[in-house]
């Protein structure tokens, strides 16, 4: 019986919990029988070693918007018996908490982790990787870098024994909806924020997408999980897309061309960046929408591109899902 | 144009001023100046390899100057810019001095601003360019983009470059 807690009970958490309940029965299939424990968000959590009753877990959550208070995610580390942590509380860069805690707190203990939060790893990836290790833990983060776009587990897996060259992507599904809009439509930069907004495709405060922040958080995560690098956030040449005119994509187009904002890492040539691009149009990284891409240059396999939703919660929930399932298949 | 002039010179105190002096006199610019001594002809003579920029019409008048003081002149070659990009640039292009901006890169001697096309929309209003510059290699272009990207970062212009270099 695999024993679960679910840190963070946001859209991500929930997006968790439902697939959970909708799905045990396949996923009973995949990794056998389990049960969710425990489930925490800021403010309190619910515990029960028999099993929380998700469904009521988040009947609660929509009612009360938060969960019942007397617990906190420090106490069930500390007190409760469990196999895998979901840490999926918010995201932040800087100092990674309070997901760094849980994570450290989690391993420390022999605990897997199954995470959706780039903070902790972006601050300290080589640290908690030796933690995994040296408590013979594992961390899983593929839910971390492009939603439900498969690349950590792509290139860990599936191109194992390949040298990885570079990594050139679109990370950020608001940044890539904004240009598509803009090269569609001709309109100022301004008018297509405004109405990704509207459709809440974009933060009220957009800073953290629009200036690039999230891709280049994204590409350290690439970089050191996956190219054996060992760069920190502030080691990223970064430029945002808010000085793209929409004369910039007609200019651009008469030669071939479109702009996406690519984050790049090329270990031969040094470079770690995230910037807009001239990406001719007929090439597999002009997407549109809200979608991700990435493409990879490997030794063997040549170059690999894969395509997919960047964001959302149940698409985050099934990259979450297909670590756990990579964990304890049967 | 850029033109890449061999010479043969005796191994002597003085002998390359003998081929530098013309360029100077008609108004060339001297990018450089590679002694190619693993080369030594039979007669002794080292092969000096000299690129310069000059005016297209004054290529024959230089080279006859060379050999009027005595130089042998082996070859000249226009030098082919094999490396080209496509840039877009953003912002006030034209009140920043365009011509400094590619003046840097036509003064390197290794590359050229070869193409652009510029969108004004509004007084005022930042402008496009699509500037495509040639390189005589893709080492050399890679210098021409990072001193374009250097000079765009003094005159505050967003610099969009291509994904690959083709």
């Amino acid at each position: 019986m695999i024993k679960i807690a679910i840190f963070g009970f946001g859209a991500v958490g929930q997006g968790v919990a439902e697939v959970l309940l909708t799905k045990r029965d396949s996923l009973r299939r995949l990794i056998g029988d389990f049960k969710v424990v425990a489930v925490t968000d800021s403010r309190g959590g619910i515990v029960d070693e028999n099993g929380v009753d998700l469904a009521k877990a988040l009947e609660i959550k929509r009612k009360n918007k938060r969960l019942p208070e007397g617990i906190t995610t420090l106490d069930v580390i500390e007190s409760l018996d469990f196999d895998v942590c979901i840490e999926v509380t918010v995201t932040n860069i800087e100092h990674g908490e309070p997901g760094l805690t849980h994570i450290r707190e989690c391993l420390k203990r022999g605990i897997n982790v199954v995470t959706s939060n780039k903070g902790p790893l972006v601050v300290a990836y080589s640290k908690l990787a030796d933690l995994a290790d040296r408590n013979d833990a594992k961390l899983m983060f593929e839910a971390t870098v492009g939603g439900a776009m498969p690349i950590i587990k792509l290139v860990k897996n599936d191109l194992a024994g390949n040298e990885i060259y570079a990594i050139k992507g679109i990370l950020n599904g608001t940044c890539n909806y904004i240009l598509s809009r803009m090269e569609k439509e001709k309109l100022s930069y301004d008018q297509i924020l405004a109405e990704a907004k509207e459709l809440g495709i974009a933060e009220a405060d957009p800073t953290y997408d629009v200036e690039g922040i999230d891709a280049a958080a994204k590409l350290v995560i690439i970089a050191n999980s996956l190219m054996g690098m060992n760069v920190k956030f502030d080691d990223v040449e970064r430029v945002g897309i808010t000085k793209i005119t929409p004369e910039a994509f007609e200019v651009a187009m008469d030669k071939g061309y479109t702009i996406r904002l690519i984050a790049e890492v090329d270990r031969a040539e040094g470079v770690l960046r995230v910037s807009p691009r001239l990406i001719p149009i007929q090439h597999p990284l002009a997407i549109s929408g809200t979608l991700n891409a990435a493409l990879i240059k490997t030794d063997l396999a040549g170059d690999v591109v894969v395509v997919g939703k960047g964001a959302g919660s149940k698409e985050t929930a099934s990259a979450i899902v297909s670590d756990l399932v990579e964990l304890y298949r049967c | 144009m850029l033109i890449t002039i061999v010479v043969e010179l005796k191994d002597q105190p003085g002998q390359l001023l003998k081929a530098l002096e013309p360029i100077s006199r008609f108004g060339g610019n001297i990018v450089s100046v590679y002694h190619q001594r693993d080369k030594i002809t039979p007669l002794k003579r080292i092969p000096v390899e000299i690129t310069i920029q000059i005016d297209e019409k004054r290529v024959n008048d230089l080279i006859e100057a060379i050999r009027k003081n005595g130089v042998i002149v082996r070859s000249y070659n226009e030098v082919r810019l094999t490396a080209t990009t496509s840039l877009l640039l953003i912002g006030h292009i034209i009140h920043t001095d365009l011509g400094d901006t590619i003046n840097r890169i036509d003064s390197t001697g290794f590359a050229e601003v070869v193409d652009m096309h510029i969108s004004m929309p509004q007084l005022n209003q930042p402008s496009t360019a699509m500037v495509t510059i040639s390189a005589t290699n893709e080492e050399k272009l890679k210098r021409a983009i990072e001193i374009l990207k250097n000079t765009c970062r003094e005159k505050d212009i967003t610099v969009i470059e291509p994904l690959e270099l083709q």
